[in-house]
């Protein structure tokens, strides 16, 4: 839809960040509800990133890179963690005319239960490396980065510049499922699990109203795990995308077959 | 950039969507059906890839290519479209064929996914799929025998313009020195306007004027609009200074932009005294609780919030249940739900020669002139509606939402106003199905004779009467005198409270009705051990048979063509064949089950439903017919034409109709009540005749020859429709999957039997949303919740089975060439054969709408 109070659209090369400021990645979330307190659009393909660039440690995931594009990237054949990719893309609920455009920069940032990204971003250990205001360099876990429904430890004028992803979560083992209310409809839970080396971890986003982390070390039982995941998550998620104690039930199946896939494999 | 390889000069607004920005350079195939992303009517490509253009930025098209559209006239996938007819009322289409042509092999694999983000609210994906799979569905061929142009699956009239984006939806024109409106909301559920300061928005850069209720008059209407404005409660005005519903419009704005007019409603201070509210019909019952409405007329009980009720009986219903074996009683809910036609509620008016032009998204042009002619105090010659292209009704345009606020802005101002609403406009703001509550008792003998009959029904009107009273009577009506029952007895009531109004939606109040009745039928059979279609059997009403209304008038209703015994075979033929379990379905965690329920609707609304048809000679030999209903996706122009080509002895292309505008014919109710092919269609036929009769004569004169038909839809005669589910249930996840859906219908003759197949398919679709995953909710304070698509599932591709579908060998004598409606009647049987078959599988009774995975796993037992 038309943002009525835009008035302009800036290089943020070149101008610095105040207020009645926004992003703009693929614009495909902003532009799909009123933004009155917007005036100026700061656009982030000016910096001309590269969308995906294999580095020493691993993969460095630009914020301006499309969930098509990253879908789309020719792993490395080690990275058994890769399928990822593409199932995490596939479960946002925007079609594939959106995953052209939508950036994997700003589904995190928009920090919703149900971003994807922000399950890839989380299950593989990934860091998000920011510019603050001030220009100075932070990194964050993905998973400290968001912090509730729509809501993220980023300031205003700080800058998510990319997703950083290591070669040691990539190459491990994945197991994903997800469920929703219809079949191709948002994620009300969605669950990963990583094989490491003496424990499985996962990953619950969706149905949590932040990412939470538990981790099931060998020889326990997966009922530890499922007692973990409910004391980190605190409360399941509420809206209308799925009832909580169903999101609390379906995290719990979930839980199970993801362990029990990585341990029949 | 480049739109459609034509340079354009201008530039766009930083902030401004490519969608607008496309439709301001002239491109009017791009349409807006969510402007959020969701629904894909507005997908257009740029440089070759396929994009939502309301969530595109226009700026990031500058330099690029974009294609519309209008630019793929004559493509493989646009002609697909054309031989499937994969389209009703059109407006999804461009988008759904921009999608189409970009996808790839690896994406026709696997559609579901693919087409996610396309809503089609018409077809139920059907004829999509057949486009898709490059299916003709098209009888073609040039016979010009009478008859063979009926019984024939002929093109829509607007096919090559649907397909190509061409034709024109009612905001698909440009008008020099167009003004736009806004309208400022309440935020409260229940409040009087102390005062209104507009200071502020008058000197918003580009606003016109501000209308208030102080600028408004004070004649009393209702939204809804009927052949007979005293069906429905007085209790309406164009602007109010007491607000009822938290999204009641309290001012409007007008300026020279929307933006502008927008940012003068955001300038408007409003002084409100907030009331007491109530939001529950149970609650508004109650002594002391707040009344919505006083001195207003055609309320039955305002004191006590009541709208309407009936309270009828035949028989004896105490006796009939001590006759007894087996009794049932049961509580079944039907919850909010939205038509969600793509093309949202939008009106442009202007003055032309003294008059008022009203061109309107309606499915009741001639009516809705009345009451605008009313409301101001014009002579009806005064004012002049048309509906253009409409993009989906569902009965949600059987109401006047739009039209008289921008009269009033046009007569003030003389010059050109257009009031488009957003999809948030349409969920909080404009009308709902009726929420119902409904109490079914049954009593029958061992051999399943039903001995009684008792609904006792609760309904809640929200804040505006709209077709409260209408759909009260109708609930209470064919779902029940669908059984012989010595003994029926029927409650029911409708209530107001303060949330957003309920109107007529698909079925009128018969789904909700048929979901507790049917539902209760099927429990019933249970617990005689006795199958379920067995026990339709022995108490369905028979030819001859009287079916006593609820009101105990007279009733102009018989039956004169019965298929429903070949409707209840076909679909116990097939239900017994059963399903196969899909092999990615586990059998140790689902659970297989059958169900079926059945629906009767009346041919026509009661009291009379009104149609002049004319039909004209062209100078090159053709005809010219003029209809007054409108087209919204229901096929009735299609079969308008094809009676009147069948009548003529000539092609259907050579009759051209042009429809739906008050300065045609005389009358025309209006296009609701499934009578659109029956009732216009019979005046269409009788011109037809009546020009063929002067044909024969001869008494040309040497001039072209004219004749008019009319219809008044009396009497009335019964269709029905049979619907059948072979489903899996998986308890362990609260999951429904369809494995085999069927719909037997008694359409009587099938004029056009692809596009009665489409009406079919796109009701069981839309009915399979209504019963698994849609709801409008609304707070503790009474605001709708639901505002954007992505809030409100409506079955997209993926959701949706291919419903096979039966016709039923039958032709009534009252309908045109023996044809009965086939558009609401597909909706009403889904949701309770869907419960039927939930509880085949599993041995619960659902009684709450949706059927949701996260509610129907806890219905089932799930424990977390």
């Amino acid at each position: 839809m038309d943002l009525d109070s835009v008035n302009a659209i800036a290089d943020p090369r070149t101008t610095s960040w105040q207020d009645g400021d926004a992003w703009l990645g693929g614009g495909s979330w902003l532009f799909s509800e009123p933004q009155p307190e917007v005036r100026r659009l700061l656009d982030l393909q000016s910096f001309g990133w590269p969308p995906l660039t294999g580095t020493p440690d691993g993969l460095r995931v630009a914020a301006t890179c499309t969930i098509a594009q990253l879908a789309a990237f020719d792993a490395p054949r080690d990275w058994l963690a890769a399928p990822l990719f593409a199932q995490c893309a596939h479960v946002l609920l925007g079609s594939f005319k959106v995953h052209t455009v939508a950036s994997v920069g700003g589904n995190i940032c928009l920090s919703l239960p149900a971003g994807p990204m922000i399950s890839l971003g989380a299950a593989l250990d990934g860091h998000c490396e920011i510019q603050r205001r001030d220009g100075a360099i932070d990194e964050v876990p993905v998973l400290d980065l968001v912090i509730g429904p729509g809501r993220n430890s980023l300031l205003p004028g700080d800058l998510l510049r990319a997703l950083i992803l290591g070669h040691d979560a990539l190459r491990r083992r994945t197991a994903f499922r997800q469920i929703s209310l219809s079949p191709v409809g948002r994620s009300a839970a969605l669950v990963i699990a990583r094989a490491d080396a003496d424990s499985v971890v996962i990953t619950v986003t969706a149905a949590t109203p932040r990412p939470v982390r538990a981790v099931l070390s060998a020889g326990d039982p997966v009922e530890v795990l499922l007692e973990q995941v409910d004391a980190s998550a605190g409360s399941y998620h509420d809206d209308v995308h799925g009832d909580p104690r169903w999101r609390r039930a379906m995290t719990h199946r979930l839980v199970r077959e993801v362990v029990a896939e990585l341990a029949a494999a | 950039m480049r739109v459609n390889g034509v340079e354009i000069g201008a530039r766009p607004a930083p902030g401004q969507c490519l969608r607008t920005f496309v439709r301001e350079q002239g491109w009017f195939g791009v349409k807006k059906g969510c402007d959020a992303g969701d629904c894909g009517a507005c997908t257009v490509h740029v440089d070759g890839h396929a994009v939502h253009s309301c969530i595109y930025p226009a700026v990031r098209a500058i330099g690029r290519d974009v294609t519309t559209i209008e630019a793929l006239a004559g493509s493989p996938t646009t002609e697909a479209f054309l031989a499937a007819q994969g389209f009703q009322c059109g407006f999804c289409t461009p988008g759904m064929i921009m999608t189409t042509a970009a996808l790839d092999e690896q994406q026709r694999a696997d559609l579901p996914r693919a087409l996610k983000g396309n809503i089609c609210r018409c077809t139920g994906y059907g004829a999509i799929a057949d486009a898709l799979a490059g299916v003709c569905s098209l009888d073609t061929g040039t016979s010009t025998e009478t008859g063979d142009q009926v019984r024939r699956s002929a093109a829509a009239p607007a096919a090559l313009g649907v397909v190509t984006g061409r034709a024109a939806f009612t905001l698909d024109i440009e008008v020099p020195g167009l003004l736009h409106m806004a309208l400022l909301r309440s935020p409260h559920a229940h409040a009087r306007v102390r005062g209104i300061d507009r200071a502020a928005a008058i000197r918003v850069p580009g606003v016109v004027a501000v209308f208030t209720h102080e600028d408004a008059p004070d004649t009393t209407f209702s939204t809804a609009r009927h052949e007979d404005p005293d069906d429905d409660p007085y209790d309406s005005v164009v602007l109010d200074d007491v607000v009822r519903f938290a999204g009641q419009r309290v001012a409007a704005v007008v300026a020279d932009s929307l933006a502008a007019a927008r940012a003068g409603c955001a300038a408007l201070v409003v002084d409100y005294e907030v009331l007491p509210a109530v939001f529950d019909p149970d609650d508004a019952m109650a002594p002391g609780a707040p009344q919505l409405h006083t001195g207003r007329a055609g309320i039955a009980d305002a004191s006590r919030n009541i709208v309407a009720e009936v309270h009828s009986a035949h028989g004896d219903i105490d006796a009939g249940f001590a006759a007894a074996d087996e009794v049932y009683e049961g509580s079944f809910t039907s919850q909010r739900v939205q038509h969600v036609a793509l093309e949202t509620h939008a009106t442009v008016g202007w003055m032309h020669d003294e008059r008022l032009v009203l061109r309107t998204s309606t499915q009741v042009p001639f009516l809705t002139r009345d009451a605008v002619a009313r409301v101001f105090g014009l002579p009806r010659e005064r004012v002049r509606v048309v509906a253009a292209r409409v993009g989906g009704g569902f009965g949600g345009k059987q109401e006047m939402f739009t039209e008289d606020v921008v009269a009033l802005a046009v007569l003030a101002l003389g010059r050109p106003v257009q009031l488009e609403f957003t999809r948030e406009e349409q969920f909080v703001a404009t009308s709902t199905r009726h929420p119902m509550r409904i109490t079914v008792r049954l009593g029958a003998t061992r051999d399943g004779r039903l001995t009684a009959m008792q609904l006792r029904s609760l309904s809640d009107a929200g804040a505006y009467g709209n077709h409260s009273v209408g759909v009260l009577f109708h609930s209470c009506g064919e779902a029940v005198e669908l059984y012989r029952c010595p003994n029926k007895q029927i409650d029911g009531r409708v209530v107001y409270t303060n949330t957003v109004p309920a109107g007529a939606f698909r079925g009128y109040g018969l789904s909700q009705s048929a979901f507790a009745v049917e539902s209760a039928m099927d429990e019933l059979a249970r617990r005689l051990a006795m199958d379920p279609t067995e026990l339709r059997r022995r108490n369905v009403v028979h030819p001859g048979d009287e079916l006593r209304p609820v009101s105990g008038d007279a009733h102009d209703v018989e039956i004169r063509s019965y298929g429903l015994p070949q409707c209840l075979d076909a679909v116990a033929d097939r239900l017994a064949d059963g399903a196969d379990l899909p092999a990615d379905l586990d059998p140790a965690e689902w659970r297989t089950g059958r169900g079926m329920a059945v629906s009767m609707l009346n041919t026509a609304p009661p009291g009379g439903h009104y149609a002049n048809v004319r039909i004209a000679q062209r100078a090159d030999g053709g005809f010219r017919l003029m209809v007054g209903s409108a087209e919204f996706g229901n096929g009735s122009a299609t079969v308008q034409r094809q009676l009147a080509a069948a009548t003529l002895g000539v092609a259907v292309e050579d009759i051209e109709l042009v429809g739906s505008d008050t300065d045609l014919v005389e009358h025309d109710t209006g296009t609701y009540g499934s009578t659109g092919s029956v009732v216009a269609g019979m005046a269409a036929l009788r011109a037809a005749e009546n020009l063929r009769s002067l044909m024969v004569a001869g008494s040309t004169g040497g001039g072209l020859l004219e004749a008019d038909g009319r219809s008044d839809g009396r009497p009335r005669s019964v269709a029905f429709t049979v619907q059948g589910f072979c489903i899996a249930v998986r308890p362990a996840t609260g999951e429904v999957r369809i494995l085999r859906s069927v719909q037997a219908v008694d359409a009587g003759t099938v004029l056009n039997p692809m596009q009665c197949r489409g009406q079919v398919e796109g009701g069981v679709a839309q009915a399979i949303g209504a019963a698994l995953y849609e709801h409008v909710d609304i707070d503790g304070s009474g605001r709708v919740t639901t505002r954007a698509l992505r809030e409100y599932h409506v079955p997209v591709f993926g959701d949706v089975p291919r419903t096979e579908v039966v016709f039923a060998e039958t032709a009534d004598p009252l309908g045109p060439m023996g044809a009965k409606p086939m558009s609401e009647a597909p909706f009403n049987p889904v949701a309770p054969a869907l419960a039927n078959a939930v509880r085949d599988a599993t041995g619960v009774r659902v009684t709450e709408l949706p059927m949701a995975r996260d509610r129907l796993f806890f219905t089932l037992g799930g424990t977390t």
